[in-house]
Parts: C-alpha cells; structure tokens; sequence
C-alpha cells in the first residue's frame, strides 16, 4: 500500500506485442513499480493492459488513451507505424516503440509519428522499467505544465471579469444619477440634485484611482518600471506620506502619529517606499473608527528595516483576514459601507515588499484593529549613486 | 395611496448609490422600499408577508450573495417575484462556481444587468406581479 494515496499518479500503460510471453513479462516488470518525483512530492505508478494485433491495439486505443503505449514494430497485421498512423486522438499518449533489430529506418519514421524513445528487443525488466520512467517522468511534466497554464488563464480571466465589474459599478451609479437629473426626478429646484452631483465626482475620482492602481500593478508585474536605487531616508519618507494623509485622517478624526529614530537609511526606490508608506498610512485611517488612532512604527533591522503600522479600527474577522490579500478584495460589511478604495492597495503592496525580499504580516482583531508588520530588506544601491 | 397600501419591495444591494437611486425610481412609482445593503442584513427580513417582490444585487460580501438570498425567499415562497440585478459580465462567461450552472438551481424569475433603465426593472416587476398581485396586504 503506497502511504499517501492521494500523492500517487496512476498511469494507463498499453502493451502492443504479438507474444504472449512479452505481453506477460512487460506486464510483471511493470507491476508495483513506481516512480517517485520527489520536486512534486509525488509517486507514479502504472495499471496495465495489453493488446496482441494492431487492430485489438486501435480498438483499445479508440476506447480509452492510454498515458504511455509500449508499441511492437512488428505485428501480425500491420506495422507499429502503421498503428501510429491510425490511432486517434494521436499525440495524448507517449509512445514507446519496440524493435526487434536496431534499423535506423524504422527510428526515424517512428519518431515522424511521434514516438518518445525506443526499446530494442531483447530488453531486460530493468531496460525497460528505465525508458518507462523516462516516459512517466515526461508525461507528468507535460500534464503539470498544462495544468498550470490553465489555472494561469483562469486567473487572469477571473482578474479582468472582476475589473470589469468593478469600472462598471461607478459608471452605472453616476449614468444612474444623470438619469435622474435629465427626469427631473426631485423637481425643478437645481439645489435638490446636489447631493448627485457629489456623490458621482466621488464615484468618478474613485474610479481614476482604480485606473491610476491599476497601472501601479501593471508596470510592477512587468518589471518594466523604471527604479531608481538610491539611499532613501524612510524617516523623511514617512514624514511626506503623513502629510499627505493629513486631510483624511483630520475628516475622520483619526490621529496618526510615527515612531521613529532621527533617520533610518535604506537602500530603495523613493517611488516605492512612498506606495508602501502611503499604503498602510491610508488603509490605517479609512478602515479606523472615529476618534481613533494610527500609529507608523520605523525600526532599523539587519541590512533593512522594519515596517509597522497599527490602527484602532474595526479590525478584521479571521475569515475576513484570510482573504485579505486577494485582488479587488475589500471587506463588506456594516462598517466598511462608506468607504471607497480600488481593491488593489494591498495587491500593489505585496508586490512592492517583494521586490524588497520582505514579507508581510498581518494581525488582526475585529473590533479592536489591525497591525502590518512588514520587513524590507535593503536593494543594492548601484554603484555611482551611493555617495 | 398610503403607506400601508403600498407594495412594499425587498432592495438588496451594497452600492449606496445604487440604493438611493432605485428608492427614488420604486417610490415614484408608490413602491415601498424594504433596503438591506448586505446579505447579512437581508437575511433576517426574508418572513412571510415582509415583502411581496425582491431585487437583489448578485455580488454583496459573497459573489453570490444574490442567488443565496434568492433561494432562501424562493423556499419560503416560491410565488414570490425576484429579480437578480448584476454587473458580472454575463459575456465573458464568467461564473461564479463553475460546478454549478447558475440558472439550474437559483431560480430567480429575471437576471438583469446593471446599466438596466429603471423603465426596464419597473416593466419587470409589473410583469412579475402581475395585475392581481396589487391588492397584495
């Protein structure tokens, strides 16, 4: 019994061979081994079947593909090329070719219908267990690979649906408003429709923002944003992302406050480090209660510095922590209502502190607030600019 | 008509704007509005009698905050009318949970999509309730 049922890959092997004795024996060599791939932590092993003439094979082939045919060139009805020639679905299986004499022409027609690898006849159990672990090995990759690109577009599919959703969310609500305006629907008295108007200019600033993020997130996962190393002082950093927190937190009466030595060095793009700044700055003041408090911590670290920022906001549910850093994820609920934000603040952010080594942690209880912690590891200053 | 009288309408939908507006269009039209913005919210006023339609926006705090609530309106009564309202690119093919297809098991009378006229919710809902559905409470 294998220990972790779940970790082994069955493969479907097919045997075409005329003799029943190497129909037999391929069929022993072949059972109960098994093929570890310890990168994917994962154990193939094979179920067999057989089939003694090219048409038994066809049949067997137009029933169910198997994963690897071991092919007979020589059978009594037609040759393993021909078999190649008519199986369908061509090209999901891996082929094996068995030859009885080494002919270089059989190779290479072989290998024009897509046979994997060769087996000269007489093989020992070890021969071939050998080319059927190459077989094995080359059909998992193929498949994972497949597998991967799949879940890769699902993701960048699922990316733009919801993008679409939400550019369409704020469209439809300001469309929605200018309908009511061009109906008239509260009256001749143009005062009644300024409320409207003010909630569309947010809805439409808003919705620059997404648009302004979403560039933020392209060029970041391009890499093709252009940096600029240098010795940024975080401090400083720190300073101007505080001021340019200052209206919001003052409307929300939020009182933000930093903790930090004179000045703390870091090698970095001033760019960046702002986002980051900026990021934790914005997301501690929004997502707070009235009157609350934020607090931006800088403490220098071994060939770095870390990040901390904490609020008296109204924190995060486990499940609600557990989705955090997914893209357009934002917390709805009673709280959250009135609180505008494109989705993608901490996408951008993780993406950033990557490009820095660092990770990010967060803590969070509802009700009560929520900490980032994050460590960044200096970017090596080039040379010329660093003093 | 008075305030009893009215119709009275379950709105569920988390975009503030989106709520203010549909208030404005269901009750120049003598609807009552019952609004929820969360599917928390909606679900304790899904009772007998609470409401005689529901329009429910399909992505709340799940992305299918929507077809959920229209199942648990649909298994207390089923004569109940409910319109899905929703931005999701119905285009792109995009469903939410790909084991289920949506339509199968939601069972909602209409699905329509956001940049709906309101023209076009009102006929649905007059075509929903029918007339007889009027003298509802």
């Amino acid at each position: 019994m294998p220990p972790d049922p779940a970790a082994v890959h069955a493969l479907d092997v097919l045997i075409v061979d005329d003799e029943a004795g190497m129909r037999a024996g391929a069929g022993r060599s072949l059972e109960g081994f098994t093929v570890d791939l310890p990168d994917f932590g994962e154990t193939v092993a094979f179920t067999v079947r057989s089939a003694s003439t090219g048409e038994e094979a066809l049949a067997q082939l137009t029933a169910k593909s198997p994963d690897i045919l071991l092919l007979d060139y020589k059978l009594p009805d037609m040759t393993g090329i021909d078999v190649l020639a008519a199986a369908p679905g061509a090209g999901d299986f891996l082929t094996i070719m068995i030859t009885a004499f080494a002919s270089l022409e059989v190779a290479v027609t072989a290998t024009k219908r897509g046979a994997f690898d060769f087996l000269a006849k007489p093989f020992t159990p070890e021969e071939l267990r050998a080319t059927v672990s190459k077989a094995a090995r080359s059909v998992y990759l193929q498949r994972k690979a497949r597998r991967l690109e799949e879940e890769k577009r699902q993701v960048r599919f699922e990316f733009i649906s919801v993008l679409a959703h939400e550019l369409k969310s704020p469209l439809a609500a300001v469309e929605g408003y200018l309908h009511l305006m061009r109906e008239r629907l509260k009256g001749p008295e143009l005062g009644a429709y300024d409320p409207m108007v003010e909630r569309s200019v947010t809805r439409i600033a808003g919705m620059r923002k997404l648009v302004m993020d979403l560039l933020d997130l392209t060029r970041l996962e391009s890499g093709k944003k252009k940096r600029a190393i240098e010795s940024v002082d975080l401090v400083k950093a720190a300073g101007l992302a505080l001021e340019n927190v200052a209206a919001l937190a003052e409307s929300r009466k939020v009182t933000v406050e930093l903790k930090a030595p004179a000045s703390l060095a870091i090698g970095a793009d001033a760019g960046e480090m702002d986002m980051i700044l900026s990021n934790l700055l914005t997301n501690a003041v929004k997502y707070n209660r009235e009157g609350g408090r934020a607090v931006l911590e800088l403490v220098p670290a071994e060939g770095g510095a870390t990040v901390r920022c904490s609020d008296t906001g109204i924190g995060m549910t486990e499940e609600e922590l557990a989705k955090l850093f997914g893209e357009f994820v934002r917390m709805k609920n009673e709280h959250t209502r009135n609180i505008d934000g494109s989705g993608l603040g901490l996408s951008i952010l993780k993406k950033v502190v990557k490009l820095y080594g660092g990770e990010i942690k967060v803590s969070s209880k509802y009700g009560e607030g929520t900490t980032f912690e994050l460590t960044l590891k200096d970017a090596p200053v080039p040379a010329g600019t660093a003093g | 008509m008075n305030e009893k009288n009215r119709i009275k309408i379950l709105v569920v939908e988390d975009d503030p704007d989106m709520m203010e507006q549909m208030k404005i269009y269901l009750e120049s039209e003598d609807y009552a509005v019952v609004a929820a913005s969360t599917q928390k919210e909606a679900e304790p006023l899904i009772k007998p009698g609470a409401f005689s339609a529901a329009v429910l926006d399909l992505m709340m705090e799940n992305p299918d905050s929507g077809f959920v609530l229209s199942h648990k309106i649909k298994k207390m009564d089923p004569k109940i009318p409910v319109v899905i309202v929703t931005s999701v690119t119905k285009e792109t093919g995009y469903y939410f949970d790909k084991a289920h297809d949506p339509k199968s098991w939601i069972k909602a009378d209409a699905i329509i999509h956001k940049e709906l006229r309101f023209e076009q919710l009102k006929a649905e809902l007059r075509r929903l309730m029918g007339a007889g559905e009027r003298h509802a409470s």
